[in-house]
């Protein structure tokens, strides 16, 4: 692991130096794993704290997308394109650890999980070959979690697989600022809830205003109907987000937010801060 | 045939990882004097377009790193990398700052190469060891790619300590935190930002153009 005093924990140096060590792989215990344990213990304290009063969402990386910090990218997608047996197994083994790790999450407390997939997004890999690898992936995994789902995208496109997810048996799909919010609601309203899609690294430098507007704006493209979650759009506000912005943020959302909601659809999209290459 | 349909062509083999037909595209065109051509005509222009296509959404990533690779493999086979016939150009180098997350740089890297030019290697580095290759190496380009927010405003200090040690490089940035802020390469100390490979090489380009003979290699 890398640790920085000014961010959360990244990965170090990829554990898979080589495809073929994956022949040789186990998935670990979860009970076997002190920092894991951990986890659970702290989930556990959350859930005798706040009882049925305050959600706690759990997190796992999904199987098809944890092999970036297992193997590095580049090796990772060479094995995707070259070496489809030994990705399969990966697959297979990742994913008996995935259900693992989140079923224990929510026998420790956890309302529901969130399963970060942002290999999956069409940013990152085509529709086509998604269909082929991460969705099959998706619906094994999230069919043996025993709750709640909600399949994020860690800021990556996901329109042009949007009527493909709801075969994943997700409940809530994280999305991303670089997709039009309002077309994504209108296509899975009834469906799929959203969660999403404030530019956390953006609102670094947002004014008050600014953070009402970018609330304002997101509460009335997804809100009407109910099925909407403010929230980032990358799972993750960087520890450099003043306070004061996200004190703005959530008095907006007690502002607009309140059903019934008090603002038009029609309303104007906030516009990102300027582009100052053009 | 019209000049853009080999550019068609040789796109569409690209973005459908079709390495026979991509490699024949590009066999047409490799007289000795017009190797250098035959990457301006057709690589340069076809990865611009991938790389658009990418920022619009259209094609993903894992496309746009295949078509970089492919191309830099095809044109190392026609101009190698010793080959006069390469770009005359002043030392460049590219890192990554403080993260294993390498395929952003792994796509500029090749990209750059595919475009007939020559760049160090840094990988994975800290601030310290980044200043103290760039001065060792006497880089004139230096080309950072990030992946998260924190390592993009370690960027600053290693602008800071360049400059107490004399050293003035352009600095180029790209990565995730630079797409989704669009202010944050001024405000860390860069000279420019490239949301994709292919821009970078743009920029390179332009910079290149422009800059006195006496930096060139």
């Amino acid at each position: 692991m890398l640790y920085t005093d000014d961010g959360p924990p990244n990965a170090g140096r990829p554990m898979i130096r080589t495809p073929e060590q994956i022949r040789a792989l186990e998935p670990p215990q979860v009970a076997d794993s002190p920092c894991l344990v951990k986890v659970l213990e702290a989930t556990r304290g959350l859930k005798a704290a706040g009882g049925e009063e305050t959600p706690i969402i759990g997190v796992v990386m999904s199987p098809f997308s944890v092999p970036v910090m297992q193997m590095g990218f580049e090796p990772y997608l060479n094995l995707m394109f070259e070496q489809p047996d030994l990705f399969e197994r990966l697959m297979r083994l990742n994913e008996a650890f995935c259900i693992q790790w989140a079923n224990a999450q929510l026998a420790a407390g956890a309302t529901a999980i969130c399963y970060f997939d942002p290999i999956s997004s069409s940013t990152i890999v085509s529709p086509e070959h998604f269909r082929r690898t991460g969705l099959q992936v998706a619906m094994r995994t999230l069919a043996a979690i025993n709750g709640p789902v909600a399949m994020h995208f860690a800021s990556g496109r996901c329109m042009p697989i949007l009527d493909d997810l709801p075969r994943t048996g997700a409940a809530v799909i994280g999305v991303s600022m670089l997709d039009d919010l309002a077309a994504l609601k209108q296509r899975t309203a009834g469906k799929m809830a959203l969660l999403g899609n404030l530019n956390g690294i953006e609102m670094r430098r947002w004014t008050p205003q600014q953070a009402e507007a970018q609330v304002r704006a997101a509460i009335a493209a997804a809100g009407h109907g109910g099925g909407f979650i403010l929230s980032d759009n990358h799972g993750e506000i960087p520890y450099q987000v003043p306070e004061d912005t996200l004190l703005a943020i959530s008095e907006a959302v007690h502002r607009w937010g309140t059903y019934p909601l008090d603002i038009s659809r029609e309303s104007p999209s906030a516009q990102p801060l300027k582009d100052p290459r053009s | 045939m019209t000049q853009s349909e080999p550019v068609e062509t040789f796109l569409n083999a690209l973005l459908a990882m079709d390495r026979v037909a991509a490699k024949r595209t590009l066999e047409g065109s490799t007289a000795a004097d017009a190797r250098l051509d035959v990457v301006e005509r057709l690589v340069v222009p076809s990865l611009e377009r991938i790389g658009d296509l990418w920022e619009r959404g259209e094609v993903s990533l894992s496309q746009v790193y295949m078509s970089g690779r492919m191309c830099e493999e095809m044109v190392d086979a026609i101009l190698p990398p010793s080959d006069p016939g390469r770009v005359d150009q002043p030392p460049m180098a590219i890192a990554v700052l403080d993260d294993y997350h390498l395929l952003g740089k792994r796509m500029v890297y090749s990209v750059l190469r595919a475009s007939g030019y020559e760049l160090k290697d840094y990988g994975t580095v800290d601030g310290e060891a980044l200043v103290s290759r760039v001065v060792r190496d006497g880089i004139v380009v230096l080309l950072i790619s990030v992946l998260m927010l924190p390592s993009a405003l370690h960027i600053k200090t290693v602008r800071e300590a360049l400059d107490r040690a004399g050293c003035r490089p352009f600095i180029l940035v790209g990565g995730a935190p630079f797409r989704f802020d669009t202010e944050l390469w001024r405000e860390v100390g860069a000279d420019a930002m490239a949301a994709t490979a292919a821009e970078g090489v743009a920029v390179v380009r332009k910079l290149l153009d422009h800059l006195p003979k006496e930096y060139r290699s």
